[in-house]
């Protein structure tokens, strides 16, 4: 009994649209929403971009925001840069890739009629649009929004304008609809996989999901803990996060005192870490599908993906203290943390290995899709590789808080996560709307995006090595060992705007395609997978099969010696 | 078509799909209140004036001790309540559970008099990092107690005709909300030494 | 729990019962250990083990974990060593601070 009755009474508009219980109708909200999200922190960066190329000009056509002068101040500059950091994180990335994707297809590839507990998805999606109007908010109170980085480290977060409040609930909200999700996410994939999908048959899209569950699930408490506890020193004047002797505007702050600014730290860090995991896993999986589907081969060492993505899962838990080298820690810890990050990237090489092999005698269908897909592994790589100096606590000194942080996270989650997002889009719209994207534009999108993106973040690893700091609201204008770099301020504010512009043609491509675009029959790109083998053309029906299919084979049986067509479904006995 | 295993057990994992529902939920608890007891370890290891020792000492620990008792009471009748479904004894049902209710009142009553009394000691949260820690742990473990009352509250009144509509799915709701329950209990299980003795 | 007999049942209840009075036991326990004189390092470990194994009977017993299969027990592992950590770890950070 699943306590909704199935029967085939009509639904009225909100409880069919609005208020649904369905995987996807919900995902679909998630993947809007993400959308819409992810536009707005892009914007919030054109804007920082226009400060750091030309520091106190008025802004062109934007700056009626900030008053008659049109020129930004230095405290909204902090206001861009945290939210921009929020949103793209908490409000854009993490809904879009496993609210959106996950919720969506999720339940397809394991051959199940939805997720494990409706209702509470419904919330969870509710909650997430509850936090992201909290934190909308944040911009229209006294102060603006918050403005003490993404990671709101006391004593500076803790005496912040009213906008870090504002933060901390939204935060809240956030965090809660994670952990419905994830609750959800772990169930479904354990408890609802169909018969015959053993665990080693699952597509490494549901195990990446499977993990990333498991990382919200246990990474985020902490920091939701740690958030009551620096509203409780905002609202209610405790001190866990200030010193004793603190002063403010040259007098002694009034409260009780030894509190520790380390220990909010340790608290986010432990979040945090893993949820750059989490940023990285469902793009990898969404890679993995696009790439055995496009190669007509089966994923290369399947197995020692699984058991890699696993173990970085593991091993995301004890790293986070390499962002915490410079607080002061002894050598005995410090080396700890050393050897665990150093250790945590050999499970990504084995990822990212695997799916350069997979392409080595391949038949590559070049389409949209597999473009970005393609151009997620080296853009990863990048990312990657340029972590490896940050992970060593020596040449940590040089380039922490510089730019050259700012390059290599973006890497990994820009041309990184986000093209595979893209990829995921490109790979999965013909089954979401039964239409398919215009295949021209999807390659213009393609490859100006590459050409910018790389146009705003290579220049960064110069700047960093240089000693230009982070979250500077001139871009350094101020400091004489930034002055040989800084014209690279408006080499990259240029590429911005020029990747904006990029995205024109993909928006077009969305809106047109789903009006009027070609119709897509339901296994569009002939794949194996059930999501596209046995759940029709949509609108896909309440509850997805006729009949829940049976598997017999592993994912990805492409190219099968003997068989008659180029892939064989996992549900073919 | 139904979702699988919503009351029967799916046989590899032995569970019906709220049962593993609630344990992942209680394992984010643990890393929550993990996460404040972390806390409770850092603050206490920086606190170089002995705030730790002098505010435990203002607690009251015969109180506490009681309040522990009366908490593990609950845990025992939130079970024979959940036995006496399982064996059909619906009065019973009834009996235990309202008890488990009652006692949570009297966990409740003894708190609101603990921190009155702080009050009007003129001790807060914002007095020193251990009321800070002290009144954090409590008052959130407080309010988990306070959201288990109502849910038990629900079973006991307004959701309890599905004892005779839906048996099966009825006893396995029980189960679930004693599994929260004797969560709760766990908890003040280590909160209460950690906070009142040590 | 489909499968559980009115005989079974009928045994974790003495179960039951017995798990409840060694609670209450090592709960006057817990208070008397507070007596003695150890270190605070002493004293918190010891609070821990002794909380530890009321956990243990509450989580087995009551909570069933002692008859549940391999599936919550690998999660609830996880969990634990997870928690660990973050329980030590900080505060070896905090011991373990460098020398100005």
């Amino acid at each position: 009994m699943s306590g909704q009755p199935d029967t085939h009474h009509e639904e009225s508009f909100w409880r069919k649209y609005i208020f649904s219980i369905d995987h996807k109708v919900i995902g679909l909200q998630y993947g809007i929403t993400a959308l819409i999200f992810l536009f707005f922190g892009f914007c919030l960066m054109m804007m920082m971009r226009w400060q750091l190329a030309y520091p106190e000009q008025p802004m062109p056509w934007f700056g009626w925001l900030f008053g008659e002068t049109g020129v930004m101040l230095p405290e909204m500059y902090n206001s861009l840069g945290a939210m921009h950091g929020t949103v793209m994180i908490f409000l854009g990335v993490v809904p879009l890739a496993v609210g959106a994707f996950g919720n969506y297809f999720v339940p397809l590839q394991i051959g199940a009629p939805d997720m494990a507990f409706p209702k509470v998805n419904m919330t969870s999606y509710w909650c997430y649009f509850a936090g992201g109007i909290v934190m909308m908010v944040g911009f229209f109170v006294p102060g603006g929004a918050a403005n003490s980085g993404w990671t709101s480290y006391p004593p500076l977060a803790d005496i912040a304008t009213t906008g870090q409040t504002v933060w901390l609930f939204g935060m809240v909200l956030l965090i809660t609809s994670s952990l419905l999700g994830s609750i959800n996410t772990i169930t479904t994939i354990v408890q609802l996989r169909a018969k015959g999908l053993t665990w080693m048959r699952l597509p490494f899209f549901v195990w990446s999901q499977f993990v990333t569950a498991f990382l919200l699930l246990l990474a985020f408490p902490p920091l939701e803990a740690a958030g009551v506890l620096q509203l409780m020193d905002r609202l209610l004047d405790t001190s866990f996060f200030l010193p004793s002797g603190l002063i403010v505007s040259g007098e002694v702050l009034n409260v009780s005192g030894g509190g520790s600014p380390l220990l909010w730290q340790h608290m986010f860090w432990f979040l945090a870490h893993p949820e750059v995991y989490v940023l990285i896993l469902p793009a990898m999986g969404i890679v993995a599908e696009v790439l055995s589907n496009n190669t007509r081969k089966p994923l290369w060492g399947y197995k020692s993906i699984v058991y890699a993505s696993s173990f970085l899962g593991f091993m995301s838990f004890i790293v986070w203290a390499h962002h915490m080298f410079m607080t002061g820690m002894g050598s005995t810890i410090s080396a700890f943390f050393q050897t665990t990050t150093m250790i945590i990237s050999v499970p990504s090489v084995v990822i990212l290995t695997a799916m350069f092999i997979s392409l080595w005698g391949a038949s590559i269908r070049y389409n949209s899709a597999m473009l970005f897909a393609l151009g997620f592994l080296p853009m990863f790589g990048i990312g990657g590789l340029t972590g490896l100096p940050l992970g060593i606590a020596a040449s940590d000194i040089h380039l922490h808080d510089t730019y050259y942080v700012i390059g290599h996270f973006h890497y990994v989650v820009a041309p990184g996560t986000i093209f595979a997002l893209f990829a995921g889009v490109y790979y999965w719209f013909p089954k979401m709307t039964g239409k398919t994207l215009n295949e021209t534009l999807g390659k213009i999108h393609f490859w100006l995006s590459m050409i910018f993106i790389n146009g705003i973040f290579m220049p960064m690893f110069v700047q960093g090595l240089a000693g230009v700091s982070r979250r500077l609201w001139d871009g350094g204008a101020s400091y004489a060992h930034a002055t040989d770099t800084l014209w690279l301020n408006e080499v990259m504010s240029a590429s911005a705007w020029l990747l904006g512009l990029a995205q024109i043609p993909f928006i077009y491509n969305l809106i047109k395609s789903m009006k009027s675009g070609e119709k897509a029959e339901s296994n569009h790109w002939d794949a194996t997978t059930l999501e596209w083998t046995d759940a029709p053309s949509p609108p896909l029906p309440h509850r997805n099969f006729e009949v829940i299919p049976e598997v017999y084979r592993g994912p990805y049986e492409y190219s099968v010696p003997g068989a008659d067509k180029d892939f064989t479904p996992q549900s073919e006995a | 078509m139904e979702i699988p295993y919503n009351v029967e057990e799916r046989q590899d994992t032995g569970m019906f799909n709220a049962k593993l529902g609630i344990w992942l939920f209680l394992a984010s608890e643990v890393m929550l209140f993990g996460g404040l007891f972390s806390a409770y370890v850092f603050l206490r290891m920086g606190d170089v004036t002995g705030t730790f020792i002098s505010g435990a000492s203002e607690l009251n620990i015969p109180l506490a001790t009681f309040n522990t008792l009366v908490l593990i009471s609950s845990s025992v009748t939130m079970i024979m309540s959940w036995v006496s479904l399982k064996l059909g004894e619906q009065k019973k049902f009834k009996t235990y559970l309202g008890t488990t209710l009652l006692l949570a009142g009297v966990f409740l009553v003894v708190k609101y008099f603990e921190y009155t009394a702080k009050f009007h000691h003129g001790i807060f949260p914002e007095t020193s990092t251990f009321f800070a820690i002290y009144f954090t742990l409590t008052g959130l473990h407080m309010l988990h107690i306070i959201g288990g009352m109502v849910v038990i509250f629900y079973f006991l009144v307004p959701g309890s005709k599905m004892m005779n509509t839906e048996s099966e799915r009825f006893t396995n709701r029980i189960e679930i909300v004693g599994l929260y329950w004797h969560f709760v209990d766990l908890v003040w299980i280590f909160l209460f030494p950690v906070l009142y003795l040590l | 729990m489909s499968g559980h007999s009115v005989e079974d049942i009928k045994k974790s209840v003495k179960v039951y019962i017995g798990v409840f009075a060694a609670l209450a036991v090592l709960t006057v326990v817990t208070v008397a250990a507070s007596y003695l004189d150890l270190s605070s390092g002493e004293a918190f470990f010891l609070a821990i083990i002794i909380a530890s194994v009321k956990g243990t009977l509450v989580a087995g017993y009551f909570m069933h974990l002692f008859s549940e299969k391999t599936t919550v027990l690998a999660v609830l592992g996880l969990t634990f060593f997870f928690l660990i950590v973050i329980m030590f770890l900080p505060f070896m950070a905090f011991t373990d601070q460098a020398v100005i």
